[in-house]
């Protein structure tokens, strides 16, 4: 095992490559007059729903206008004022109990508009099984939070461990059949972000 | 792995030392499969014999393996045009999405540079990867072949008792043929990417790097589905065979024991990893179980967080012309109260770092795109390859390790260059390609027929004399010939095809007349 490492390590070295800088990245990126209406465009090509917050819309009531909210059973929400969420994680003792959950709101803590991804991390959060088993999950997204492109992205968020973050563009989908477009492969069937202003 | 291979690699001289031969755990003499990659098939787990096994074939078989093969695909010609208008398509949805991003070719260039520079200090980019994801709670394992790997992976199940393993994608263990080695130590291995669970259900390895079921039709899957997993007969709906599969799959994610996935980018600064799926299957592989096994080559660390940001802007749009796959997750140690394994891989690689003119092809970032546009791909189908990444990058790697073996595949190309111009980290393939041909050459490792070809052309096309006076006797002797004399086994184009009709007159003759000299 030490041996291994030693001499895979040793090998790598073996080649002695001539030096190549690494080349710094500045200015890259498109840049969008309107970023929220560019993500809310990139977010619906790839198969999520946008929708853009009027201000003072309570929550609830966007959620209530979503036909997979209101016919939901079991809901979680990792975000205050979610009124009809049922699923307290204090009282999950394992991840595998949230097989069943129909929907899951999450908050965003980053948008990108050049392609719809949202930012989500694990801090506070236990189980993040139930990201992905929920059978439609629902991102709310600050709208101040929504940056152009993905070097800005990249630049803002703190990359680094321990723990899970993940950039989440629209719902599970898979293509492997004959290409055609099936949305909903393992994980949830629907991504909705909610854009608060 | 397969009987042939053992052989394959008996013969090779000059291939890279410590490659995937002492693999033989794996291979069952006797049994032996067309296929390099075994992958997800071994006969002896699930009693049935794979469906293309043949007797092995001859020592020299590399030399032919790819027109071979190639010849059963083009056979039905149906098929044949189906597919490449299948693998087309793709190309046609990254070029729309590229050309989009005005400065494309300034991300391939920082692609291509982030790679080199990453290559070479790629030591002590890998220690300090180490030194950081150890510091997040992850273990490193380092494997110097795909034995090694294989035996890694292993003990760590074993240790845990497992015998449940969800699997996301990763070509890395299928290079090393994880999922048989596994299976014959009695651990269920479940590919849950819905292309390959396919192609594992077929017992047959994929034949896409990003698409593994791109070859078959949506009735087989139907007809597959129906015997496998007990769905209606006749189903034909993608969307409802994809349902079939997402139930299917959520009972294995929720009964495992264990994930393993692999790595598109290991970030050195961070000790973190980054996941790329579409379908979240790599993030149900390991939100659910306490163990995650990351299996990864030792080429995908690369320095910095923000590189991320070009590499994931060329990714999904050389792939499938996406701006960026549903899930691109960020690893950084294991879950709370959960353990992250993470395995790097050499098996090969160093010994290509140390040859300059091949090293590039190291950059590849798995995204498939120079097999969606090459015409030999398109039209001979991943499985005339025989290797686990076939298409021009497979065509240069696979050489290295059993070149004998493998000989075939740098000449399953017409040197056009599209891989090259469409290739997101820069790769010089066509030229590569070339290179392997005359290394191949030198190495007596092409058939005789390539050689005198190759030879003869070669000396009248030096020669203008020769060139002008065989272009005017083929052009009066032709048309005379008997057919039976023209199209022999010795003219492999005309097998297929009808020559052109021979010209009355050449260019030069034409130019000659019409301006005077």
């Amino acid at each position: 095992m030490a041996d291994s490492r030693r001499e895979v390590l040793r090998d790598l070295r073996a080649a002695q490559l001539p030096p190549a800088p690494l080349p710094e990245l500045s200015g890259l990126g498109l840049r969008y007059a309107d970023p929220r209406q560019q993500f809310a465009r990139s977010l619906t090509d790839v198969g999520g729903r946008c929708v853009l917050m009027a201000p003072g819309t309570p929550l609830g009531d966007e959620l209530a206008r979503l036909p997979e909210y209101t016919a939901a059973r079991k809901i979680l929400s990792l975000v205050p004022g979610v009124g009809r969420a049922n699923v307290d994680l204090g009282t999950v003792a394992d991840a595998h109990q949230l097989h069943d959950l129909d929907f899951c709101v999450l908050a965003g803590e980053l948008g990108v508009a050049e392609n719809g991804a949202v930012w989500i991390t694990e801090r506070g959060s236990r189980y993040r099984a139930a990201w992905f088993l929920a059978q439609h999950i629902a991102l709310v997204l600050p709208a101040w939070k929504i940056v152009d492109n993905l070097h800005q992205a990249y630049e803002r968020l703190s990359v680094g461990g321990p723990g899970f973050a993940i950039f989440i563009s629209g719902p599970s989908k898979t293509a492997d059949i004959e290409q055609a477009l099936v949305i909903g492969a393992q994980g949830p069937r629907s991504c909705t972000v909610l854009v608060t202003s | 792995m397969s009987a042939h291979e053992l052989r394959a690699d008996g013969a090779a001289t000059g291939g890279v030392q410590r490659s995937s031969e002492h693999d033989g755990a794996a291979a069952k003499p006797g049994q032996a499969n067309e296929r390099d990659n075994g992958a997800g098939m071994p006969s002896a787990t699930n009693g049935r014999p794979h469906r293309h096994s043949a007797a092995a074939p001859p020592i020299t078989a590399g030399m032919h393996e790819h027109p071979r093969k190639a010849a059963a695909f083009v056979a039905n010609d149906a098929r044949l045009h189906w597919h490449d208008q299948a693998v087309w398509f793709i190309r046609a949805k990254r070029d729309a999405v590229s050309s989009t991003i005005p400065e494309w070719e300034q991300l391939r260039s920082l692609g291509d540079q982030i790679k080199k520079h990453t290559l070479s200090r790629l030591a002590d980019y890998l220690e300090e990867f180490e030194k950081n994801a150890v510091a997040c709670g992850a273990h490193v394992h380092w494997a110097r072949d795909a034995e090694e790997h294989n035996r890694i992976v292993h003990s760590l199940l074993a240790a845990r008792g497992v015998t449940r393993v969800v699997k996301s994608k990763s070509m890395l263990t299928e290079e090393c043929h994880l999922n048989p080695y596994l299976e014959e130590r009695g651990i269920e291995v479940v590919d849950t990417d819905l292309g390959e669970r396919i192609v594992q259900l077929r017992r047959e390895p994929p034949s896409h790097i990003v698409m593994p079921a791109i070859h078959l039709k949506k009735e087989e899957i139907g007809e597959l589905f129906h015997h496998e997993l007990g769905s209606e007969k006749g189903l034909t709906d993608p969307k409802i065979l994809t349902e079939v599969a997402r139930q299917h799959l959520r009972e294995k994610f929720l009964a495992a024991h264990a994930g393993i996935t692999g790595v598109n980018f290991a970030i050195a600064e961070t000790g973190g990893f980054v996941v790329c799926t579409n379908e979240g299957n790599a993030d149900l592989s390991t939100a659910l179980p306490p163990l995650h096994i990351a299996c990864m080559g030792v080429e995908k660390v690369i320095p910095r967080a923000k590189d991320l940001g070009v590499f994931l802007r060329v990714l999904a749009r050389s792939a499938t012309g996406q701006p960026i796959t549903s899930y691109t997750s960020h690893f950084h140690g294991p879950r709370p109260s959960g353990e992250l394994h993470i395995v790097m891989v050499d098996n090969g690689r160093s010994a290509i770092m140390g040859r300059e003119q091949f090293r590039r092809s190291l950059h590849c970032i798995r995204c498939g795109a120079c097999m969606n546009t090459c015409p030999i791909f398109r039209r001979s189908g991943g499985h005339s390859y025989g290797v686990t990444v076939p298409g021009p990058i497979g065509s240069v790697l696979a050489p290295h390790a059993k070149p004998a073996a493998h000989a075939s595949l740098p000449f399953a190309s017409t040197l056009c260059g599209s891989c090259s111009d469409v290739c997101p980290v820069k790769i010089d393939l066509h030229h590569q390609l070339l290179l392997w041909r005359g290394e191949l050459g030198r190495a007596g490792l092409i058939p005789f027929s390539k050689r005198i070809g190759s030879k003869i052309g070669g000396w009248v096309l030096a020669r203008t004399w020769a060139y002008q006076f065989f272009g005017k006797l083929m052009r009066w002797l032709l048309p005379k010939l008997p057919r039976a004399l023209v199209y022999n086994r010795w003219n492999a184009w005309g097998q297929q095809r009808e020559l052109p009709e021979a010209p009355p007159e050449s260019f030069r003759e034409i130019y000659r007349r019409q301006h005077g000299r």
